[in-house]
């Protein structure tokens, strides 16, 4: 077992995504695909999942998929950070595909995904709502049944890829219930009747948001009915886990970018980046970069060989605080080392600075995770004694 | 040369324990045969009391020896690292001379490096040696001496040359401490420990072939024990864990243990105490507190990081894989993470963090970190520094222009204080 260390394999098989996301989709493609009709760019994304297989890397080869776990998906994300890459990858292959391997039973999985894995559907998970974040808790969204139908009334916000997703992941609670019990996740058709997509303006245009009105929408049960709440947490844990690599991929991109810069560019003459103020600047960012990547692949790992509950958590909720954290500071220590260049729509940094806060609070706040990671370590503390 | 297989090696150093480990030797004595033998330093080069062995190899030997509960070469202080100098510069006779009494505990190392003058800028200091026959008179101050009031010997840096730039006037010497000449002082610091100690030499005498290195070339043996000190920096949060099990060698071990690290026990204040922290929060009742929780939740996860980013760095040479940056941070992370948990602390004991010694939380510990960790971005290196050494070598950041290289040092401005 390898603890924080990749194998040789793992190390070629990081080359081969870095040298296909470098090659086949560079920033550029990110400007073109957030700004393109689809939002994305639908070559890229078929040759995602039919040619190179990395929208399955993590599922089981019986679905179709590649069978390897959270570390090489965590390469997948990292590399895929690095470019900002502009798709449906984080909503599809992560959080709906997690969604449906957690909590959906094996005629559910044989049916969704296998084409999932292929990238021939687009899958979105739809938990949080207005307002509210990414746990059970906070779900209003009702499902009633009758006549054996499920039917789903409510509003979803915050919904990834939601004007391309094919395949939505909706969860709602039985009528009048409250708290995180009682919570179901139902599988709901693009185009289904009483399904409105509504396309949200979004801070970072690489990652499209919606919001969702369903009213009435005929809905199947994914799994058994009120139990939701720990395959939600299971999912959560392994998407902060993944979302985690792709900021540190950011971060590094970034770092690169101002390093360079700060090699290139002079004033009062002399190169930047031998002020002091700079290498400072840029040294602290590497300290946090580098923290931040232990805490993601270390996540990864523990993910990765099916950890207790109690330490996967531990492990998400550090890796997704140290990341955001990480990739914000280098995010605006990008910029100012750049100075007014850093603040043009030409430069790349703004899309990575962008990504960043989107990033920070997708899946809940670096302080959200926190708090978290303080009440994990001490319960296991306190069992210990 | 082919390196035996890990698990030929784990039967020899089996087999060998089997016949010589003896928890009844006296201390000096069971070093000897550790010295003699080569299974005290098997990292070490065959002909200098080691092996020759990789790391890894190393780990299997240690791992052994842990195993069989067998007590280790001398390794506490600064003493591993004058033996790390003189193995790498030091001349045959000196290394015959100095090593083995070094491994067996016998001689206690200092290291006589920084001054009132040059501490960031080492190679500023203005300590004279100047040589008389086949003697080098020595003259200057030395401060920030770790363990000088029971040494032997002091790693001593001096200037020889005064016409040449900073870096080429300066000679490394081995500074026999007990003569006239030299007079060491303790210096108490702000957290009321006095662990460190001024060195005054006047007229103090080395001879001759105790040079290390070449005359003029002080800088670059210097170097080594930097480099050895930073690798020792993250170690240090271990120190002070005391030896269990019965025997003589056990008992002297613990004596000695008591004595080397005596100087060393706020080290683990210095680097914030984080194992505390939650347990202060808890008796402070404080731990609900969201805005507590924030602190803690900082120092917490930086701690882990931090160590999960070492780990990383152990992994990737165990791999052989060539080693990332993640290898260069470990001063800075621990830093970092100092401060983070002094925060921590504050904020979890609340009023009781005006108090210190008895009547404050966890028996004084809270106080004493919180007084202590300043330290920790400075010994060794300051944080300024350590960027700057991130900077240009990891990220091949330009080096800054300097006044102070290509002149004659005598030409280069100083402080007023140094002569």
């Amino acid at each position: 077992m390898s603890q924080l260390g990749f194998s040789d394999e793992q190390r070629q098989f990081r080359d081969f995504v870095a040298r296909f996301f470098r090659e086949q989709s560079p920033v550029t493609r990110a400007r073109e695909s957030m700004s393109s009709e689809a939002g994305y760019d639908p070559e890229l994304w078929r040759r995602l999942g039919g040619e190179l297989g990395l929208t399955g890397v993590h599922v089981p080869e019986a679905y179709g998929g590649q069978g390897f776990g959270a570390v090489e998906l965590g390469i997948v994300l990292e590399e895929m950070g690095r470019v900002v890459y502009c798709g449906p990858y984080f909503g599809s292959a992560v959080l709906a595909t997690y969604a449906l391997l957690e909590g959906a039973t094996a005629a559910q999985q044989e049916r969704w995904l296998p084409p999932l894995a292929a990238a021939d559907i687009i899958g979105s998970l739809a938990l949080a709502e207005p307002g509210g974040g990414w746990e059970a808790g906070i779900v209003q969204a009702s499902a009633r049944k009758s006549a054996g139908r499920w039917r789903l009334e409510g509003t979803k916000s915050y919904v990834l890829d939601g004007r391309t997703a094919d395949l939505f992941i909706i969860a709602a609670r039985e009528p009048g219930s409250a708290g995180p019990q009682a919570v179901s996740l139902f599988a709901v058709q693009a185009g289904a009747p009483g399904l409105e997509v509504e396309p949200l303006q979004t801070v970072d245009a690489t990652r499209p948001l919606s919001r969702l009105r369903l009213s009435g929408v005929d809905a199947e049960l994914l799994g058994e009915p009120g139990a939701a709440e720990p395959v939600l947490r299971r999912v959560l844990d392994r998407a902060a886990v993944a979302l985690a690599s792709e900021m540190v991929g950011g971060a590094q991109a970034l770092l690169d970018s101002a390093v360079s810069y700060a090699k290139l560019r002079v004033q009062f003459g002399r190169l930047i980046g031998s002020f002091q103020a700079i290498k400072h600047k840029c040294a602290d960012m590497l300290l946090a970069v580098e923290l931040a990547k232990s805490a993601a692949y270390g996540a990864a790992e523990a993910a990765a060989r099916e950890a207790s509950v109690d330490e996967l958590r531990e492990a998400a909720a550090l890796a997704k605080a140290l990341g955001a954290e990480a990739f914000l500071q280098a995010a605006a220590d990008t910029i100012q080392i750049h100075g007014g260049s850093g603040f043009t729509w030409e430069n790349d940094t703004h899309l990575y600075f962008k990504r960043a806060r989107g990033s920070e609070v997708l899946l809940g706040t670096p302080a959200a995770f926190r708090d978290r990671f303080v009440e994990y370590v001490s319960a296991r503390e306190v069992a210990h004694e | 040369m082919n390196e035996p297989a890990a698990e030929q090696v784990r039967e020899e150093v089996r087999a060998w324990l089997a016949e010589h480990w003896d928890p009844d030797l006296s201390l000096t004595e069971w070093r000897r045969r550790l010295v003699s033998s080569g299974w005290g330093c098997p990292t070490w080069p065959a002909e200098w009391f080691g092996k020759g062995f990789s790391e890894a190899l190393g780990e299997v030997v240690q791992a052994e020896f842990r195993r069989a509960g067998a007590v280790g070469v001398a390794s506490s202080g600064v003493r591993m690292l004058a033996a790390a100098t003189l193995l790498e510069h030091g001349s045959e006779a000196q290394k015959a001379a100095l090593l083995p009494r070094i491994l067996t505990g016998e001689d206690t190392w200092c290291q006589l490096f920084s001054e009132p003058g040059s501490g960031s800028d080492l190679a500023g200091l203005t300590t004279r040696a100047q040589l008389d026959g086949d003697t080098w008179i020595v003259n200057g101050q030395k401060v920030w001496t770790t363990s000088a009031h029971h040494a032997q010997y002091g790693m001593l840096l001096a200037r020889t040359d005064w016409d040449v730039p900073k870096h080429r006037g300066l000679s490394f010497f081995v500074l026999e401490i007990e003569q006239p000449g030299v007079e060491v002082r303790p210096l108490r610091q702000m957290n009321g420990h006095a662990s460190f100690n001024e060195v005054f030499m006047t007229d103090a005498r080395v001879p001759r072939d105790m040079l290390v290195g070449k005359q003029g070339g002080g800088w670059q043996v210097a170097l080594t024990t930097l480099a050895h000190e930073r690798r020792q920096a993250d170690g240090m949060r271990n120190w002070g864990r005391a030896e269990r099990g019965e025997g003589r060698v056990y008992r002297e071990l613990r004596e000695e243990q008591a004595r080397v690290m005596e100087p060393y026990k706020w080290y683990p204040q210095r680097a914030g105490r984080v194992d505390l922290i939650l347990p202060v929060a808890r008796t402070s009742g404080r731990l609900a507190d969201p805005v507590v929780r924030q602190e803690i939740g900082r120092a917490l996860m930086l701690e882990r990081a931090s160590q999960w980013t070492a780990r990383r760095a152990r992994a990737a040479r165990e791999l052989g894989q060539p080693p990332g940056p993640e290898g260069s941070l470990g001063k800075l992370a621990a830093s970092v993470v100092a401060r983070a948990a002094a925060r921590a602390h504050a904020a979890a004991a609340g009023p009781d963090a005006l108090l210190a010694g008895p009547d404050a939380p966890a028996e004084g510990m809270v106080a004493e970190v919180l007084l202590s960790v300043p330290a920790i971005s400075i010994a060794g290196g300051t944080d300024q520094i350590q960027r700057n050494i991130i900077a240009e070598r990891v990220l091949g950041l330009p080096k800054e222009p300097r006044d102070d290289v290509d002149v004659p040092f005598r030409d280069v401005r100083r402080n007023p204080s140094s002569v």
